[in-house]
């Protein structure tokens, strides 16, 4: 049944092919697909004639079973229309409704079919409508399931995105800088979970090695919340710049992250300052300089620089 | 992941699964402690308090649930937590609050510290039974 079904579902999509063409176009144009302007109408032409083309061979092989191998060819390609509307920031709407919205079409074709047959006589009709009430269903199903495929593919697509720029945030927001010679810092922002913490832990001390730094300024003004977790990672990072022969100073701690970890009970066993300017005083009293105010501007310039 | 939220906005349940809702239980205790008036310090000491217990809740746990409570007794306001797991449960409590005792390889403060940075405190455990942590901050 179903096959003889899709059969004619087949032969009905083939008959009006360019008929369902056109108007699925111009159902999404009307629904706003090309006003974001991030894809050109020749190209959604492209895509959606590419689609029905193979969702037409699905069905002349596969009947209506979006699970069925003749389908798969149209699936690889929603897919790619998914991936790059997922890509492209289109909304989950706009990109569903590439497939939704080419219900309509079909529908109106089957109907095409009952008025053809209206034209045969009383038997004929109801044969046709029949038959029509079936397809329509199948229609339905087939293109439902095939919404929640392109979803599917969309979803993942913008997981990737996220993920990548998880990665790369990670990244980003552990920069070692130098200060001076032998003197480096590292501005730690945000939340120190382990996998990040294991990236600032690498960078540091490569870092320490290949500029041969004396001294490590960690400065955690950006750090929100200081747990015995974080306070934990901060020691070992500290004892691993120690193994390395450099010494860490450690900056930025509020106030109210002083006394918050008094009450937890943490000790940093290791010299700290309120800010990062103090630690930098700090950190260039051990390695013996010193910042000096010069005493006018152009007869001092040249002085100023040797000193250093 | 909020899996409950009442009209008044008074109470949230929140799933500790990974070390990703750690981050969102302390992001949601701390709006909850600016919501109740708790000054920078008192937001900081719930906040961190609630990052030990999550993730008490988690490594020891196996994971679990923290109920979100906006708190009021007469013109005072505050927030109110419950830290509840179907672990193991803690063989010895009062092991378990001493400085410098870890099964989990952390510094062993966790559980003492958030009972310090707390107005109350309230643990009720046993071995098999899971762990139910329950504190308040006061403004």
């Amino acid at each position: 049944m179903a096959q003889n079904g899709s059969g004619g579902l087949a032969q009905t999509v083939a008959e009006h092919q360019d008929e369902i063409l056109s108007e699925w176009l111009a159902l999404q144009v009307s629904g706003g697909a090309l006003q974001s302007g991030r894809i050109k109408e020749a190209e959604l032409r492209t895509q959606c004639r590419t689609f029905l083309d193979l969702l037409r061979d699905g069905l002349e092989q596969g009947g209506t079973d979006p699970e069925a191998p003749a389908f798969g060819r149209a699936k690889e390609v929603l897919a790619e229309v998914s991936r790059s509307r997922g890509m492209q920031g289109f909304t989950p709407t706009e990109t569903a409704a590439f497939v939704f919205s080419l219900k309509r079409p079909m529908f109106n074709a089957l109907n095409r079919t009952i008025e053809a047959a209206a034209g045969e006589g009383g038997g004929a009709v109801r044969a046709a409508s029949a038959a029509t009430a079936r397809d329509t269903w199948d229609v339905t199903l087939l293109l439902d399931q095939l919404g929640l495929h392109a979803m599917e593919v969309f979803m993942k697509a913008r997981e990737d995105i996220i993920a990548r720029q998880g990665r790369e945030i990670s990244e980003l927001s552990t920069p070692v800088v130098k200060l001076w010679d032998g003197v480096l810092a590292l501005p730690l922002i945000g939340t120190l979970d382990s996998e990040r913490t294991q990236v600032v832990m690498e960078s540091l001390l490569q870092t320490i090695v290949d500029q041969s730094a004396e001294i490590a300024i960690i400065d955690i003004t950006g750090v929100p919340t200081v747990d015995t977790l974080t306070a934990q990672h901060l020691l070992k990072t500290v004892a691993a710049a120690r193994l390395m022969g450099a010494d860490c100073i450690v900056s930025g701690i509020r106030p109210q992250i002083a006394q918050t970890m008094v009450h937890l009970g943490v000790e940093l066993d290791v010299t700290s300052k309120a800010t990062l300017a103090d630690a930098f005083r700090v950190a260039l009293t051990r390695i013996g300089r010193a910042v000096v105010k010069a005493p006018r501007a152009e007869a001092a310039a040249p002085v100023a620089a040797r000193r250093r | 992941m909020a899996t409950g939220d009442d009209a008044a906005r008074g109470t949230a349940v929140l799933a500790i699964g990974s070390s990703d809702d750690v981050v969102r239980v302390r992001q949601e205790v701390r709006s909850r402690a600016v919501a109740a008036g708790l000054g920078i310090v008192d937001q900081t000491k719930i906040v961190t308090a609630a990052s030990e217990l999550a993730r008490n809740t988690l490594i020891h746990g196996g994971g679990g649930t923290v109920r979100v409570e906006s708190v009021s007794q007469g013109v005072r306001r505050g927030v109110r937590l419950t830290f509840e797991d179907h672990g193991p449960g803690i063989p010895d409590i009062n092991q378990a609050l001493k400085d410098g005792f870890t099964t989990g390889g952390g510094l062993g403060l966790g559980l003492g510290g958030s009972k310090r940075l707390s107005n109350e405190f309230e643990i009720d455990s046993a071995p098999g039974r899971g762990t139910r942590v329950t504190i308040a901050r006061w403004k």
